[in-house]
């Protein structure tokens, strides 16, 4: 009846984990008490979760994302803990224990924190820069959110439930096969994978049609916003690099689940067909996540420095080239397979031409920045901390990239300072960049500037402590993933990594503190303008937060800077002469529920309740094919309604303008 | 009102043009899972671990004739289509019939030959070579199956809704996906069945 799911399942194996468990069990329930304490669920239901409005997905993606994000990070500072403490002695954690901490903070940082915060500000802000009313499928946008949301709750439910995989975020085989690992641990991995990868691959669909085919008039492609161009090269990678995914990972379950013979040891089994098929996802994946966070900089940088970008075209020839070449690197993640060496020479060479681009990159926002006047807001800080941090990080690579001493570093902790030196300045700061920028966008106040500040010091100071020691500790040719070690020369290093982890949890405690006293004195910030940042690009021209149209009458685009060039014609606030009537997409709640099934799903093949997937199966047919026949998805606003809507607009802004003189 | 009626079909039009784009993508990743698939059985051809090749496994006249359902089903989808246009809802019908009929003969001689390998002990868990080429072969099986389905329910529209807007659409994008099918099995004949029987 249950597969093989019993009251053993229950994490009573050591207090830690239990406590885990409790944490969670509690603060879902935390949630739920507050949400029916405000009486909120109705709202909810209709005005969020079964929202089709691009920009309600994308706050729901970024809040799963910060949520995430908190998880994850509690992993790091056990690790650093661990690590800290455990010279000669077991430290705090079991060695079982501390192999699913490594390997859920790695997949939740990329998949479940990554993914969403990125494909969160796309959604927010792409459809806004291109000036189109939503996205080209908007049904489809709000299945994606719900499939990420169902990976994103199996691996929380691994926290109660069975235990989570102990094979690394990349689950290499033939350690994560049914034979070294028969329990539940990598199931949870692979299905939280599979199902949140379908939704990012539709999500990349989604978008490369929306940026292609629903731009405003006059909005060609070399009058796209840096950020759109990034958006649109990371959409057409996750539509063509996710499929690999789905194969690496869908493999390794048929081995795992039909007893077959992908990458097993025995009966012609070859397991290094796996890093090839999940690599040639992973590296696209890198610059999936690294090239929409090189948008923001661009925007950041041009914005708060009061100038056009510098060299515009070389950005987005370099975003195509890295976008093309992200391609043909994958095999520099294993250099140490055995492959001959012109193989592993070939891949060096392409892997240090593919630094170039990102080189060009940073020399765009050195020289925007050059003579400008720079407003130091936190965004601007992030980017500068970038720029600084990740060459660093970018020559580590190069060096990485040459086979030969690849073969001393790898496995060692130098790679997991590199890759952590490119991820968190080159990603984590790029989002959080554009969190600190577009959040009155979404919202219609500005985030705390001086708390933002402070994140910004913890998060950047906190980085260098906790990241710089493994690069030497991996020159002393300490291993990755160690539960303990018996060298003592390694633990001071150690303990300077975990005070690093120490900072930046000062850090996300100034981010949690930066959104109170934001909302706390909203209304003391509400911007009515819509432009607090004397914005060039078109997201700036409308209401914030825009109304679920975006934009009453769709603008005329002239420029690279549009609303630069509005504001040049003095024609910003102008009113057109007359409303007319918008199709805008119905709510529906297909795609959470389609989510919910996905989840409950993944949880039955992971505990082998048959009878479950075939009646899960079964209902996601069902639901699929009525929605698909569907054809009253749309509904309309009135030009009346618009009219109210831009009246009160106008009102608010009139009124705030006679206020001030 | 006029002008509001053309606006609206224009919409219409672009929601069709968009769709049938995003559809396109779709086949194209799932080209990429089809090439990966491909990619691992080359590497996997001769991992037979001491069990059956493809040589004493495979029956030519089995893949001969299954080849030709699925070409010429692609043909009878190609007619289907052609009704379409011209608004001949009963002749869709009837082709979308026969395009059913002989995608689901194609099916079943496929689940006969994948049911007779299982008996003779060459199923997928006896060979990395036998799991490469259950997962290649069953995953376009999948596919057509899936397909099947979808004639089934678009048949059920064109009865019940006749060829409205939305209706060709999605008999467009089905078409898409049952020519796509018909393009990935002549790799799996050209890859699979002849080098494994020559």
């Amino acid at each position: 009846m249950f597969g093989r799911l019993t009251i053993e399942a229950l994490p009573l194996y050591s207090a830690i984990a239990a406590g885990g468990a409790a944490v969670t069990v509690g603060g879902a329930l935390l949630v739920a008490i507050a949400i029916t304490w405000l009486g909120a669920w109705r709202y909810l239901w209709t005005d969020w979760l079964t929202s089709v409005d691009h920009k309600r997905i994308g706050v729901m993606y970024i809040v799963l994302a910060l949520i995430m994000l908190l998880r994850g990070f509690v992993d790091a500072i056990m690790m650093r803990a661990q690590q800290a403490m455990a010279l000669n002695s077991g430290g705090y954690l079991p060695p079982e224990h501390f192999d699913q901490i490594f390997s859920s903070h790695g997949t939740i940082m990329i998949f479940f924190m990554a993914m969403p915060f990125m494909t969160g500000l796309i959604n927010i802000i792409v459809p806004l820069q291109i000036g189109t009313r939503d996205v080209a499928f908007p049904f489809l946008n709000s299945l994606s959110l719900w499939l990420t949301a169902a990976g994103a709750g199996l691996v929380m439910v691994s926290l109660v439930i069975g235990k989570f995989s102990t094979a690394g975020w990349t689950g290499y085989p033939p350690y994560s096969g049914a034979e070294a690992n028969p329990g539940v641990g990598v199931d949870y991995w692979i299905w939280a994978i599979l199902i949140s990868g379908v939704g990012s691959t539709l999500s990349g669909i989604n978008f490369v049609v929306t940026i292609l085919k629903r731009r405003a008039p006059g909005l060609t492609l070399m009058r796209m916003t840096p950020f759109t161009w990034t958006a649109l090269c990371a959409s057409v990678l996750m539509a063509f690099a996710f499929p690999a995914l789905t194969v690496a990972c869908g493999l390794l379950a048929l081995d795992r689940l039909f007893g077959m013979h992908f990458f097993t040891n025995a009966h012609g089994g070859n397991m290094m067909n796996y890093p090839n098929l999940f690599w040639i996802w992973g590296h696209p994946e890198v610059y999936i996540l690294i090239l929409p966070a090189f948008g923001i900089f661009s925007e950041v940088v041009s914005t708060f420095s009061k100038k056009r970008l510098f060299g515009y075209e070389s950005l987005v020839y370099a975003t195509a080239a890295i976008a093309i070449l992200s391609f043909t690197v994958w095999l520099h993640h294993f250099f140490t397979m055995g492959s001959s060496p012109n193989v592993n020479a070939f891949f060096g060479i392409t892997t240090m031409v593919i630094a170039v681009p990102t080189g060009v990159k940073v020399f765009n926002w050195l020289l925007t920045m050059y003579r400008g006047r720079i407003d130091f807001h936190p965004s601007m800080m992030w980017t500068i901390g970038f720029m600084v941090t990740f060459v660093i990080g970018g020559m580590t690579g190069v060096l990485l990239a040459i086979p030969s001493a690849d073969f001393l570093m790898h496995n060692t902790t130098f790679l997991v300072a590199h890759f952590h030196n490119m991820i968190i300045p080159g990603v984590l700061f790029g989002y959080l960049a554009g969190y600190m920028y577009w959040f009155p966008k979404a919202f219609g106040f500005a985030l705390d500037r001086k708390w933002g500040l402070a994140s910004f010091w913890c998060w950047m100071i906190g980085f260098y402590l906790a990241f710089m020691p493994l690069y030497l500790l991996g020159f002393k040719g300490m291993p990755r993933r160690m539960e303990q070690y018996n060298d003592p020369s390694w633990q001071p290093y150690l303990m300077v990594a975990a005070s690093g982890a120490a900072l930046i949890l000062v850090g996300i405690a100034c981010m949690v503190m930066q959104l109170y006293v934001s909302v706390r004195d909203r209304r003391k910030t509400a911007d009515v303008t819509g432009d607090p940042f004397d914005g060039r690009t078109l997201e700036w021209a409308t209401a914030s937060p825009p109304p679920a149209y975006n934009f009453a009458v769709l603008p005329e685009i002239r420029d690279r800077e549009p609303l630069l060039d509005m504001k040049e014609r003095g024609v910003t606030f102008q009113r057109p002469a007359a409303y007319e009537d918008i199709h805008m997409p119905k709510n529906s709640a297909v795609g959470v529920v389609m989510g919910g099934l996905a989840f409950v799903l993944g949880f039955a093949v992971i505990w082998h309740i048959w009878w479950l997937v075939a009646a899960c199966g079964l209902a996601m047919w069902i639901v699929l094919i009525a929605r698909s026949s569907d054809d009253e998805s749309e509904f309309r606003i009135t030009a009346a309604e618009v009219k109210q809507i831009e009246d009160a607009r106008f009102r608010a802004l009139a009124s705030q303008t006679t206020s001030r003189t | 009102m006029s002008a509001a009626v053309t606006t609206h079909e224009s919409e219409a039009a672009e929601a069709h043009e968009q769709r049938a784009f995003g559809f396109w993508l779709y086949l194209m990743g799932d080209a990429v899972i089809f090439a990966l698939l491909f990619a691992t059985y080359v590497i996997m051809v001769d991992n037979t671990a001491g069990g059956p090749a493809g040589k004493a496994l495979f029956s030519l006249p089995n893949a001969a004739i299954e080849t030709a359902l699925l070409l010429v089903s692609s043909t009878t989808f190609g007619f289907a289509s052609l009704s379409s246009k011209t608004g001949n809802r009963g002749a869709v019908l009837a082709w979308l019939l026969l395009t059913f009929v002989l995608g689901a003969g194609f099916v079943f001689l496929e689940l006969r030959e994948f049911a007779g390998l299982i008996k003779a002990g060459a199923g997928p868990d006896r060979s990395g070579f036998l799991s490469a080429f259950f997962t290649l072969v069953g995953t376009h099986g999948l596919h057509v199956s899936v397909g099947l389905t979808w004639i089934l329910i678009m048949s059920g529209q064109v009865m019940l809704k006749g060829l409205s807007v939305p209706v060709t659409s999605r008999l467009f994008r089905l078409g898409l996906f049952w020519h796509f099918l018909d393009i990935a099995w002549v790799g799996i004949f050209s890859i699979v069945y002849l080098p494994g029987l020559l």
